[in-house]
C-alpha cells in the first residue's frame, strides 16, 4: 500500500507540495498527464466494479480490498487535479480509518459473505431502469458540453485549504466538527452492550 | 490530447453509477456501505474536478466536507450494523424489514 | 248596497269568531261553546237570508278586501254574490243551523263538547268561504279548511282506532285530489294570469282558445279536487268510513258541506269546463255515472244504517256530477245544483233521523238488529219516510223534481253516448228506490229483532224539532223554484216563473220520457224492495244474487284493492329506497370510496415492503425521474 501511495505521489511531485505556477502544471500535464489519468481512471472503474460485482468472490473482505484500490485511484486522480491535501486526507481517512473499521466489523460479525435472499424482479427492473437513465443523462450531458480544459487551474495544499476553511467556510467547518461529534456520540450509544 | 473536465466527470459519473448499482443490487449491508463510500468518493472527485477547472478552492473545501461526512456516516452506520448483529440478525438488507407496514 | 256589504262579512266572521272563541275559552265550558256556535250558525242563517232577499233576482255583485299581493298575482279576499252562491249559501247556512241545533242534543254530555262545536264552526266557516269565494285561490283555502275540519270532526272520537283511521283516510284522499286541484289552479293562473272568477270568465268569454290545448287538462285537474272532496270514483272510499264521526257531522258532511263543495265547484267553474275543445265534461259525466251505479249497488247490501246512507250519498253525488258532465253551454248544470240543494235537505234529514234512531237503540247501527221502530218513534219515522221517499224520487216530494230534471238533462245532453248515460241514471234511480225501501222496511217495520229495538223510545224535542224543520224543505222544495234561482246564474238557461201547480205540470210536460222512466224506475225499485224485505227476518237477497251480493257487501273490495295497491307501491318504493341505499349510497358511495381508497392503499402498500433495498431502488427511481424532468426542460 505504501508503495502505491508513493507511486501516486511521485508523479506530480516534480512540482513539490506547495503552490505551482499554472504554466508548469500545464507543461507537465501535456506530456504525461493523459497516460496517468487513463491509468487511474481505468483502475478506479475496474476496482469499483470489482467491489460491486466480483465474479470470483463474494466475500466482503474482497470487496473491502477493492474499495481500498478504488479509493487510492481516486486519490491519484485528486493528485492529478492538484488537490494534494485532499488526496492525502482521502488516503488517510478511507484507507487508514474507514477500511480498518469495515474489516473489523466484517471479521467480527458479517464475515460469512453469503448473499441471503433474492433480489426481487421489481427492484431489478426499476433499479436497472434508473441506472440506465442516469447513464444516458450523464452521456448526454458530457457529449453535449464542450471540452473545458484551460480555465483557471488551481492547486490546493494544506495551507491554502486551511485558510479557506477558517475564513470563508468557517461556519461549514464548525458544523462539520459538530457533526463529527454527533457521529462519535451516536456510534458510542449504538455500540453499547445493553442497547437492546 | 489533453485531459479536460469532462474526462474527470465521466469517471466520476461512472463510479457513481457503479456504486449506485451496488447499493441497489447487493444485499450485504457492509458491501452496500462500501458502495455508498464509493458514491461519495465519486461525488468528491467531481467536486475537485470542478474546483480545478473553475479556478478556486471552494470545490475542494466541499470535497473535504464530503469526506468528513463519509467518515461520520461510516462510523454511525457500522455502529448500526453492530447493533443489528447484536440482536441476532444477519447484516443483510432482507433481514431489516422493520419498516414493513 | 252598503248595508248588505256590512252584513256579508258577518256571514264569514261569525263562525270564525265562534271557532276561535270556543278554542280559546270554551273547550271546558260546554254551555258557552254551544251558545257561541249555535248563535253563530243562527246569525249566519239570518244574515244569508237577508243578503239573499236583499239581492235582486238574477243579479250579482262582489265585495273584496286586499289580502295577497305577490308580483303580478293580486288576490283580494273577494266575495261573490250571484244566484249560485247566494242560493247555495242559504242552503248551507240553514241546513248547518239545523244540524247545529240537533248537535246540542245529540252531543250532550260528551267530554269533547266544546271541541266538537269549535270544529263545527270551523267547518261552517270554511264551507261558506268556498261558496262565497270570488276567486279561486280563496276558494282553495276554504277547500283545504274543509279538509282540515272534516279531519277534526271525523276523528272526533279519536280514542277509537276506526275513527282515527277514517279521519286520516279522508284527509289523505282529499289531499290527493286537492293536489290536482292546486296544479289545475296554477295552470289556469299561468295561462290566463288571473284567479278571479269573474275576470277569468270574461277573459275566456272573449278568447275561448286562451287555454289552448290545455283546456281539457285544466278542467280535469280541477275535477281532481272534486274527485277527492265529492268522493267520486276512484277516491270514493273515504266517505263511507267517515261514518265513524258523530252522526250530525255525517249529516253535515253529506248534506250541505264538504261533498257538496265538489259539485258546487264544478258549477262555479263550469265556463272553464265547457270551453270548446275541452273533453273534460264527457269524462266527468262517465265518472259520475260509474260512481252513482257502483255506490247504489253497494248500498243495497250494507247493514249499517249510516253506511247505507253514505253510499246513497255517494250515489247521488255521482248523479250530480254526471248531470254536470252532461251539461253544456246551451244547457247549463242547473239540474245538478237543483239536486244538490234538495239532496242537502233530505240527506241531512235522513242522517239526523238515523242519528235519532241510533240514539234510541243505544248506539246500535246494524239495521238487522232494529225493527218495528215506526210505532215507537213516530216523528222520526214520518220525517225519515218523507226524506227516503224524496230520495227515491216520489212525487211530489222535492227529490222527484230534481231527479227528473237530471234525467231530462242527461237525455237532452250533447254527450255522444247519452242513451247509455240515461240507462245508467234510470238504473240508479231504481236501485235508489230499492235500497231506501230496504232501509225503511227493515228499520221501521217488521218484527222487533232484538230486545233493545223493543225498548226504543222517541227522542227528545231537541232532536225531533230539527227533523221537523228539515222535513219541510225535503217535502216542498220542489215547489219553490230553486232551479229558476240557479238558472238565472247561467246565460242560456230558461228561467221559468211558474206557480206550484205549474211546476208539477212542467215536470211532466217538459220532458215526459225522462220523467216517466224515472218514476217507473222508482216504483219498480220500491215495489221490489217491499217484496223482498217486507217483514223479512234476514236479508234474503244474497241467496238470490249470490256472488254479486257478496261483492256489494264487501264494497267491491275497493278498500282491499287500494290497501293491496298501497302495500305493493309501498313495498316497491321501500325496496327501491332500500336498493338505492344499499347499492348506490352504501355500496357505490360509501363502500366505493372506502374501497377505492383501500385499494389504492393496498397498491401503495406493495411498494412499502419494509425492505430497505426496495426503498433505495425507489429513491433512485425518484431521483431519476426528477432528473429527467429537470434536465429535459
Amino acid at each position: 500500500m505504501r508503495v502505491f501511495v508513493a507511486l501516486v505521489l511521485q508523479r506530480p511531485v516534480s512540482g513539490s507540495g506547495t503552490l505551482k505556477s499554472k504554466e508548469s502544471a500545464v507543461n507537465i500535464g501535456s506530456s504525461i498527464e493523459p497516460v496517468v489519468f487513463a491509468v487511474f481512471a481505468v483502475l478506479t472503474l475496474v476496482a469499483g466494479f470489482l467491489v460491486v460485482a466480483n465474479p470470483i468472490s463474494r466475500n466482503p473482505v474482497t470487496s473491502a480490498m477493492f474499495l481500498v484500490l478504488t479509493i487510492l485511484s481516486v486519490a491519484g486522480l485528486f493528485v492529478l487535479l492538484g488537490a494534494f491535501f485532499l488526496a492525502a486526507v482521502q488516503v488517510l481517512v478511507y484507507a487508514g480509518a474507514v477500511i480498518v473499521l469495515f474489516l473489523f466489523v466484517v471479521m467480527v460479525w458479517g464475515g460469512d459473505g453469503v448473499e441471503r435472499g433474492k433480489l426481487r424482479k421489481f427492484a431489478m427492473v426499476v433499479g436497472g431502469a434508473s441506472l440506465a437513465v442516469f447513464l444516458t443523462l450523464l452521456g448526454g450531458a458530457l457529449t453535449g458540453a464542450g471540452q473545458d480544459t484551460k480555465v483557471g487551474l488551481t492547486e490546493g495544499g494544506a495551507r491554502s485549504l486551511g485558510e479557506l476553511l477558517i475564513n470563508r467556510h468557517l461556519l461549514a467547518f464548525e458544523l462539520m466538527a459538530l457533526m463529527l461529534l454527533a457521529a462519535v456520540i451516536g456510534s458510542v450509544f449504538l455500540g453499547r452492550k445493553d442497547n437492546k | 490530447m489533453t485531459v479536460g473536465l469532462n474526462h474527470y466527470l465521466a469517471v466520476s459519473g461512472l463510479l457513481f453509477c457503479i456504486g449506485l448499482a451496488g447499493v441497489l443490487f447487493r444485499r450485504n449491508l457492509l458491501v452496500v456501505y462500501m458502495c455508498i463510500e464509493m458514491m461519495l468518493a465519486a461525488a468528491s472527485l467531481a467536486l475537485v474536478a470542478f474546483s480545478r477547472f473553475r479556478g478556486d478552492l471552494d470545490g475542494q473545501v466541499l470535497a473535504l466536507l464530503v469526506i468528513s461526512v463519509a467518515a461520520a456516516e461510516v462510523a454511525v452506520g457500522l455502529a448500526l450494523i453492530v447493533a443489528v448483529c447484536r440482536r441476532g440478525l444477519k447484516p443483510t438488507a432482507d433481514e431489516l424489514a422493520g419498516m414493513k407496514l | 248596497m252598503p248595508a248588505i256589504e256590512q252584513l256579508v262579512w258577518g256571514i264569514l266572521l261569525l263562525p270564525l269568531i265562534s271557532a276561535a272563541g270556543i278554542t280559546l275559552f270554551g273547550l271546558r265550558r260546554p254551555r258557552l261553546a254551544g251558545v257561541l256556535s249555535v248563535g253563530a250558525a243562527a246569525g249566519v242563517a239570518v244574515l244569508s237570508l237577508l243578503v239573499f232577499t236583499g239581492t235582486p233576482f238574477g243579479e250579482w255583485w262582489e265585495c273584496s278586501a286586499e289580502w295577497l299581493s305577490v308580483g303580478e298575482l293580486n288576490v283580494p279576499v273577494a266575495l261573490r254574490f250571484d244566484p249560485l252562491s247566494l242560493t247555495m249559501g242559504l242552503i248551507v247556512a240553514w241546513v248547518s243551523f239545523v244540524i247545529h241545533v240537533y248537535s246540542l242534543g245529540y252531543m250532550r254530555g260528551d267530554r269533547g263538547f266544546g271541541r266538537y262545536f269549535a270544529g263545527l264552526s270551523l267547518f261552517l266557516f270554511s264551507m261558506l268561504l268556498i261558496v262565497l269565494a270570488g276567486n279561486l285561490l280563496v276558494l282553495f283555502i276554504g277547500w283545504e279548511l274543509v279538509g282540515v275540519s272534516s279531519y277534526l270532526l271525523i276523528g272526533f272520537w279519536y280514542q277509537r282506532p276506526a275513527a282515527a283511521d277514517a279521519s286520516k283516510k279522508a284527509f289523505l284522499l282529499n289531499r290527493l285530489g286537492d293536489f290536482g286541484f292546486l296544479v289545475g289552479l296554477l295552470l289556469v293562473w299561468s295561462k290566463t294570469g288571473t284567479v278571479d272568477i269573474s275576470e277569468l270568465e270574461c277573459k275566456l268569454a272573449l278568447d275561448p282558445g286562451l287555454l289552448g290545448s290545455l283546456a281539457t287538462a285544466a278542467g280535469l285537474l280541477i275535477f281532481c279536487g272534486v274527485l277527492g272532496k265529492s268522493a267520486q270514483f276512484p277516491l270514493h272510499v273515504w266517505l263511507p268510513d267517515a261514518m265513524e264521526g258523530p252522526t250530525p257531522v255525517s249529516a253535515l258532511i253529506h248534506a250541505a258541506t264538504m261533498v257538496a263543495a265538489g259539485v258546487y265547484l264544478l258549477c262555479r267553474v263550469f265556463f272553464l269546463l265547457a270551453l270548446p275543445g275541452s273533453a273534460a265534461l264527457e269524462l266527468i259525466a262517465w265518472v259520475g255515472a260509474f260512481t252513482a251505479l257502483l255506490a247504489a249497488v253497494i248500498a243495497t247490501q250494507q247493514d249499517d244504517i249510516k253506511r247505507i246512507l253514505a253510499y246513497s250519498t255517494l250515489s247521488q253525488l255521482g248523479y250530480m256530477v254526471m248531470a254536470v258532465g252532461a251539461s253544456s253551454v246551451s244547457q247549463p248544470p242547473v239540474a245538478a245544483m237543483y239536486h244538490l240543494s234538495t239532496h242537502a235537505c233530505f240527506k241531512a234529514l235522513l242522517f239526523l233521523g238515523a242519528g235519532s234512531v241510533i240514539c234510541a237503540v243505544h248506539h246500535e247501527q246494524n239495521i238487522w238488529r232494529m225493527g218495528a221502530l215506526g210505532k215507537k218513534m213516530p216523528v222520526t219515522f214520518v220525517t225519515f219516510l218523507i226524506a227516503a221517499l224524496a230520495l227515491a224520487g216520489v212525487p211530489p216530494l222535492s227529490g222527484f223534481f230534481s231527479k227528473e230534471s237530471i234525467l231530462a238533462s242527461v237525455l237532452e245532453s250533447n254527450v255522444a253516448a247519452r242513451h247509455a248515460l240515461f240507462a245508467v241514471a234510470v238504473a240508479v234511480a231504481a236501485l235508489t228506490g230499492f235500497y231506501m225501501t230496504r232501509l225503511v222496511a227493515v228499520t221501521f217495520f217488521g218484527p222487533e229483532r232484538t230486545q233493545i229495538a223493543g225498548q226504543a223510545r222517541e227522542s227528545g224535542m231537541i232532536l225531533t224539532i230539527p227533523l221537523l224543520i228539515l222535513a219541510v224543505p225535503s217535502a216542498f222544495a220542489g215547489f219553490w223554484g230553486i232551479d229558476s234561482a240557479y238558472a238565472s246564474q247561467f246565460k242560456g238557461a230558461a228561467v221559468e216563473h211558474a206557480g206550484v201547480f205549474g211546476r208539477i205540470a212542467a215536470a211532466f210536460t217538459h220532458s215526459p220520457v225522462a220523467t216517466l222512466w224515472g218514476l217507473g224506475a222508482a216504483i219498480v225499485g220500491i215495489v221490489t224492495g217491499l217484496a223482498v224485505y217486507w217483514n223479512a227476518a234476514t236479508d234474503r237477497l244474497p241467496e238470490k244474487l249470490g256472488l254479486v251480493a257478496g261483492w256489494a257487501r264487501n264494497r267491491f273490495y275497493f278498500d282491499e284493492l287500494y290497501a293491496a295497491l298501497n302495500e305493493a307501491t309501498h313495498e316497491f318504493l321501500s325496496r327501491l329506497a332500500d336498493g338505492v341505499d344499499r347499492w348506490v349510497i352504501s355500496g357505490i358511495m360509501v363502500r366505493g370510496v372506502h374501497g377505492s381508497i383501500e385499494l389504492a392503499g393496498r397498491l401503495l402498500r406493495l411498494t412499502q415492503t419494509g425492505n430497505i433495498q426496495i426503498h433505495a431502488v425507489l429513491l433512485g427511481a425518484g431521483i431519476a425521474i426528477l432528473l429527467l424532468i429537470v434536465l429535459r426542460h
